[in-house]
């Protein structure tokens, strides 16, 4: 394989963000241009994710790809999916020699609709999407399975949630932060029974940039490459009633396969929406909490921005091992209800 | 580790019609697959990742339905892509599963794209207001119609050339089963005198919209040599996109397209296409694009492209065969119109192309372009390793 590393990132995250898909992302490719030296010029590829579903209309990347400045033209390629995938086909492509620099990008703006009920358009057409089941109900039944099989407590979920907020106070992308303790989290109501406020996702509207880097250019355009070591994904079952919702057999495949438990792992920045998922998360990785920071970035949870979400957990782990403040990170995406299909990606500074 | 070689060792498409009541979305595509797979002589335990494409989600109402059709396309457990570059997606997903190959990532990829339009409403999709964007409400014939008359004004081409295009092409898709148009008492007369929907552009003269799916099965090389039937090489690939609007855009000949050409060419070793190559898919959704694309990719000089179309070169039978299969203008499953014409490309280097083969065929180009011609597509295949 050919190394290749994650040698610039940039995100924004807000509650609504008045620009258009194509004025949020045109800022994030000038930071990482200028972060890095690459210029358009200097960039062999580019791929992005994002969904018509969420932009409202049928073609949606073919204006924003605008923002790239594709002139003259570039070679580029477009995923239906978080961004995090759009950086797996740039680094296929980086494995095949002709290719140096990566653009990758992911962005989402979900303010205009209502995402919860957007999302049942992504369930069987036939004979579940129309009985639009929501979002957060649907994450409900899985953090209900999993508390009534005892596999994590409401207790547990607050610790997470408490963890994740005081974390958030340091990430100005958060959209939601503050340090409380679990007690009183735990005193608040119930809002979609079993779950709390703090246990759902707080929507942000935004997006990430990434660049992508072979040996030959990573050393010179950064001071700290955070070199991919292993990068997988997996498909699991998609059907009500087919899957076993206290696992992520998918997640197991995929953390197994770049040997995320191998070695000493300092971060794992996870794109668990929902508080029970990164517990759910944690076990199917085989992460050890004691020994790994779990989403120190405060998480999807405290800023979750649909179809860029797991592209900034990814941009995260890099930005630890950029900074110096971590050797061995994880980058983790999801996409689909219940964490249907997942991706986890190591990186590692020298 | 070194760039691998990469082979189409099966292809499986469906029937493409107006609406396929008769399957869901999964068996739609399953059927595809499955016909791919048992071409290729292979079961579902061995393909290594799947990538999927299609246009635009609203045509079916499914957001990202790479999800509900895991189960379908074998793909639990696995890898699974999902790839939406607009009308060239057909392309861009037999590309970047191509790329799966040629990297050493995988040895056998399922790619396959789809559309079912009846299932929804396109036009509701292609409809939904925009902020601070006004719609022209014209479609895309609308978009392109200008386009093309500045073409006809820049060659001086003769009126009827794109009602030559249709009629070969849909004579030919009158050798292709899988085809959609089956126009057997279609007459020059009747296309000529159909009702002109976006000038210059007759109704006679655009695709229609189809149900579909087309699937192929790429392997490395060990399993190209282990494969029951021919296969197809892929020399090379090329993917090329530009800005919507610039100043200076040439919308007849978009830099990207001419650029992926060159691109193209020099992978794949071709120093004259003309010579070069025997046959090609190039994606023709209404007639003037062919031969505007027969120029941009080399085939004909500048202005001359309907040239080719008059004297008969791109009839089967001709000394370069375009769109045999009856190309998009006799089947349009868009999100797989694009994987169609590289699987065609594919099946006549095969000789597998059957009524429709191009006797002798070689090397075959396979093209598709989106949005509004902004996004490239291309591949070259090869009998020979």
């Amino acid at each position: 394989m050919i190394d290749v590393a994650i040698v610039g990132y940039s995100v924004r995250q807000a509650r609504e963000l008045a620009d258009n898909e194509l004025e949020l992302m045109a800022p994030l490719f000038e930071t990482v241009r200028a972060e890095t030296g690459l210029g358009p010029d200097r960039i062999d590829f580019t791929c992005s994710g994002s969904s018509d579903f969420l932009a409202g209309a049928a073609f949606s990347f073919v204006m924003s790809v605008d923002a790239t400045r594709p002139v003259p033209p570039i070679v580029e390629s477009h995923v239906e999916m978080d961004g995090a995938w759009a950086l797996y086909e740039a680094w296929v492509k980086l494995q095949l020699g002709e290719a140096k620099t990566a653009l990758v990008y992911g962005y989402g703006k979900s303010s205009p609709g209502s995402l919860r009920d957007v999302l049942a358009t992504q369930l069987d057409p036939y004979v579940v999407a129309p009985l639009w089941p929501d979002a957060l109900g649907l994450a409900g039944l899985q953090a209900r399975a999993m508390l009534d099989a005892g596999d994590v407590t409401e207790q547990a979920m607050a610790e997470i949630a408490a963890r994740s907020l005081a974390d958030a106070e340091s990430n100005p992308h958060a959209v939601r932060s503050g340090a409380r303790d679990a007690e009183a989290l735990l005193a608040e109501p119930l809002v979609h029974d079993p779950l709390r406020s703090h246990d759902i996702p707080e929507r942000a509207d935004g997006g990430a940039a990434v660049i992508l880097a072979t040996a030959e250019v990573a050393r010179d355009v950064c001071s700290r490459p955070a070199w991919i070591r292993g990068i997988d994904h997996r498909m699991d079952v998609h059907h009500f009633g087919a899957r076993d919702l206290r696992r992520a057999a998918s997640a197991e495949i995929a953390a197994h396969a770049v040997g995320a438990s191998a070695d000493r792992l300092d971060v794992a920045e996870l794109d668990a929406p929902f508080t029970h998922q990164e517990h759910l998360l944690t076990r199917a990785m085989g992460l050890d909490p004691d020994r790994t920071r779990i989403s120190p970035s405060g998480g999807s949870l405290n800023g979750h921005v649909m179809m860029a979400s797991g592209l900034v957990r990814i941009g995260e782990a890099a930005a630890r091992i950029h900074r110096g403040e971590a050797d061995r990170t994880l980058g983790h995406a999801t996409s689909g209800p219940w964490l249907q299909q997942n991706l986890a990606c190591v990186l590692e500074g020298e | 580790m070194a760039k691998q070689r990469c082979a189409v060792i099966g292809v499986g498409q469906t029937k493409y019609e107006s609406a396929r009541k008769d399957v869901s979305i999964a068996g739609l595509v399953r059927e595809a697959a499955l016909r791919a797979l048992a071409d290729a002589g292979l079961g579902w335990d061995d393909i290594d990742a799947v990538v999927l494409g299609k246009a635009p989600d609203f045509f079916e109402g499914v957001m990202m339905p790479e999800l509900i059709l895991g189960e379908a396309l074998g793909a639990v457990g696995k890898p699974m892509l999902r790839v939406h570059t607009a009308g060239s997606v057909g392309g861009s997903t037999a590309i970047v599963a191509t790329s799966l190959i040629e990297s050493g990532v995988h040895r056998r990829v399922l790619a396959l794209g789809f559309e079912k339009q009846s299932d929804s409403n396109a036009m509701w999709a292609l409809s939904l207001p925009s902020p601070f964007q006004t719609s022209i409400n014209a479609g895309a014939g609308g978009y392109f119609a200008p386009i093309i008359r500045r073409y006809m004004a820049m060659s001086g081409a003769p009126e009827l050339t794109g009602c030559n295009v249709v009629f070969k092409d849909r004579q030919h898709a009158l050798k292709n089963p899988y085809a959609h148009l089956q126009q057997h008492d279609l007459t020059f007369e009747s296309i000529v005198d159909a009702p002109m929907l976006w000038d210059p552009i007759r109704y006679s003269e655009t695709c229609p919209s189809s149900d579909g799916a087309c699937a192929v099965v790429l392997s490395d090389e060990d399993g190209a040599k282990a494969a029951p039937n021919p296969v197809a090489w892929v020399d090379a690939t090329a993917m090329r996109s530009e800005a919507n609007n610039f100043g200076g855009r040439n919308m007849v000949n978009p830099a990207a397209s001419s650029m992926c050409a060159e691109e193209l060419y020099r992978k794949a070793g071709v120093t004259n296409p003309r010579t070069d190559i025997d046959m090609a898919e190039i994606y023709v959704p209404f007639s003037w694009y062919e031969p505007m694309w027969l120029e941009s990719l080399g085939f004909a000089d500048k202005g001359e492209g309907w040239r080719l179309v008059e004297d008969g070169t791109t009839k089967l039978g001709g000394r370069m065969p375009v769109n045999a299969s009856g190309g998009v203008l006799s089947s349009n499953p868009i999100g797989a119109s694009g994987m169609v014409r590289f699987a065609e490309a594919a099946l006549q280097v095969r000789g597998m192309a059957g009524d429709h083969q191009v006797e002798g065929a070689r090397r075959a180009l396979g093209h598709a372009y989106g949005g509004g011609a902004q996004y490239f597509a291309m591949w070259i295949v090869s009998a020979t390793p």
